[in-house]
């Protein structure tokens, strides 16, 4: 792994902005606001906190990233590549018939997945899993990560897990909650209200960090201060803003769902090659 | 008759419940496999995992009452090289969890070792809630799931460690009840093979956990009445044998199914969908038709829903007949 300087951190981030805006165009189908609001998320992840190497995926010094809200995985895919995982030309093979990159993430096809992800409210109870098998294995050294929307936390299955992770006070997991406050049907507090938010997590045995998580500076600094927390798991909420960097689709919770037309797309694109008009795009 | 040291079934007969043989088998796993760990919900003494639970402790993860929490954990612990077999009652896991275990499990194609006991209606008292029939149809039509069923406890403890042994998802269906002890420490066993247990040439009893001893019960019955019965027992639903069973099919052209569960999607429906493409013959499913059961002992309940081997008799009878 590479670990880069803040300033290529957050061109990085809008690299990968950039790869997803032509994906989603190019495969004509799939989720856009919480990718792109999760871009500075993983590119800290992947280009500074986690430990891998891309040649060998199954490595078992290897930091675990789970996606438990599997349709945003067009962000690590992005990331991927640019991790060097595979070429970037692969990416416009998404969603299409025999591509390793299906619509939702699936482990068998694409080593470095870590599992299948998509049906949501699973991917808490995987992280506990792991944790538990490192914990078995006398392993402190590696951390699982795992990403989850907060729409998602709708589930059942999530606060199964939250209850078990606060039982074993399993100190080596990373939960971080994309809180972008939007789902399919709404703002998440119209289609089912989940604040208190932080004091739900707290009651279930959770050390609670709060976050912007559009500002990767905080990002890495937040997970070393939650590497440092040992007597409980942490879980960091993450305010983003869902389709972050492109102004039309930031904070409408009709993009959740939907991909941009070309016309959209090359405006998107414009807007994230000139930084919101900053600077002037090398295309134009 | 093929040699495979079956217990005597003439002289008096030994019963234990099937799941006390999955939990001497999983702490054999145990102790033969480093990475075999185990979970369950809030039922450890009632699935036999006590065993396991004492001999590893710090193997052992206690879930609590949640069910997809239970098939989620174990699909992460496989992450790390972990070979988990996680129990609960048939009727909630499967019952309960089936698009975690088709997502996480499945599709995910991991080694997480399902363990579903108190199948069937012999679960008896506490009522159909309990009596969990469906759960050979849900598990038979996931893509990488092998199904499981011993016939005893003697089975049940060495399919649990061919189990520790098998790469892929598993799910494992167990009974409730003292069951016959119908083979012997010597009777091979491997995850994939249907067994012979009885040859015969006028019809084909095919029989899966604990309907294989009421099987062999019925073929006795019908060599009184001059049919000669083979028997076939299927630990393995999934996949299934399909060449040790055209091969006797072909033999009687008659075949008579039974079970502890819905004929609907179970080994019925298995051998119904067989037969129907490879070598249509005369057919009659002994099980659940397509409703639950109900509150009382079970031995009455058995009895109450025809899933004994007076019924086999007659349903070989009815089928050797149209021949």
């Amino acid at each position: 792994m590479q670990k880069l300087p803040i300033q290529r951190l957050e061109e990085v981030a809008n690299e990968i902005r950039e790869d997803i805006i032509s994906m989603l165009e190019h495969a004509g189908s799939g989720h856009s606001a919480g990718p792109l609001g999760l871009a500075d998320i993983f590119a800290a992840l992947y280009f500074d906190l986690m430990t891998y190497d891309p040649k060998k995926p199954d490595w078992d010094e290897r930091d675990i990233l789970l996606l438990s809200n599997g349709h945003c995985v067009p962000v690590r895919y992005a990331t991927m590549a640019r991790a060097g995982f595979f070429g970037r030309k692969e990416l416009m093979t998404l969603r299409q018939l025999g591509s390793r990159l299906q619509g939702h993430p699936e482990r068998t096809r694409l080593p470095g997945l870590e599992t299948t992800s998509g049906p949501l409210g699973c991917g808490l109870s995987q992280a506990c899993g792991a944790a538990l098998a490192m914990r078995m294995d006398k392993t402190t050294h590696r951390w699982v990560y795992v990403v989850m929307g907060d729409g998602e936390l709708d589930e059942g299955n999530i606060w199964e897990a939250a209850m078990l992770g606060g039982k074993y006070k399993l100190n080596n997991i990373i939960a971080i909650v994309d809180r972008n406050n939007i789902q399919i049907d709404g703002p998440t507090e119209y289609v089912m209200p989940l604040e208190d938010l932080k004091g739900k997590w707290e009651a279930f045995g959770w050390h609670v960090l709060e976050i912007d998580g559009n500002n990767i500076e905080s990002i890495i600094d937040t997970v070393a201060m939650a590497k440092a927390i040992v007597e409980k798991p942490v879980v960091i909420i993450a305010h983003t803003i869902p389709g972050k960097g492109v102004d039309f689709m930031e904070n409408d919770f009709h993009w959740h769902g939907s991909p941009p037309n070309h016309e959209q797309a090359v405006k998107a694109l414009h807007e994230l090659r000139t930084l919101g008009g900053k600077i002037r795009s090398e295309h134009e | 008759m093929s040699n495979l040291h079956l217990a005597d079934l003439k002289g008096e007969i030994k019963k234990e419940p099937i799941r006390k043989g999955f939990g001497r088998g999983l702490k054999k796993a145990g102790e033969v496999y480093d990475n075999v760990v185990a979970a369950c919900a809030d039922l450890t003494d009632s699935t036999q995992m006590s065993l396991f639970k004492e001999a590893f402790p710090e193997r052992f993860i206690e879930i609590g009452i949640a069910e997809q929490n239970l098939v989620t954990v174990g699909a992460g612990l496989t992450l790390l090289n972990k070979i988990p077999f996680v129990s609960s009652y048939a009727a909630f896991s499967p019952g309960r969890n089936w698009e975690q275990i088709r997502t996480t499990i499945c599709l995910n194609d991991r080694p997480v070792k399902i363990i579903g006991s108190h199948a069937g209606v012999s679960v008896g008292p506490d009522g159909a809630t309990h009596q969990m029939l469906e759960d050979i149809a849900i598990m038979r039509v996931l893509p990488n799931m092998i199904v499981l069923a011993p016939g005893d406890s003697v089975e049940a403890e060495k399919m649990t460690l061919a189990m520790a042994n098998n790469p892929k998802p598993n799910y494992l269906r167990l009974a409730r009840e003292e069951t016959p002890i119908i083979t012997t420490l010597d009777t091979p066993f491997e995850i994939g093979p249907a067994y012979v247990f009885r040859d015969g040439s006028d019809v084909t009893l095919i029989a899966t956990g604990t309907m294989t001893y009421q099987a062999l019960v019925a073929a006795e019955g019908l060599s009184k009445d001059g049919i000669n019965a083979e028997v076939i027992h299927v630990p393995t639903i999934k996949p299934l044998d399909t060449e040790t069973i055209l091969k006797s099919i072909k033999k009687t052209g008659a075949v008579v199914t039974a079970e502890e569960g819905q004929i609907n999607g179970g080994l019925g429906g298995a051998i119904a969908e067989l037969i129907a493409e490879e070598h249509p013959v005369q057919l009659k499913r002994i099980g659940m038709k397509d409703r639950f059961g109900e509150s009382g002992t079970p031995d009455e309940l058995l009895v109450h829903f025809g899933l004994d081997a007076k019924h086999i008799r007659l349903a070989a009878h009815l089928v050797v007949d149209k021949n």
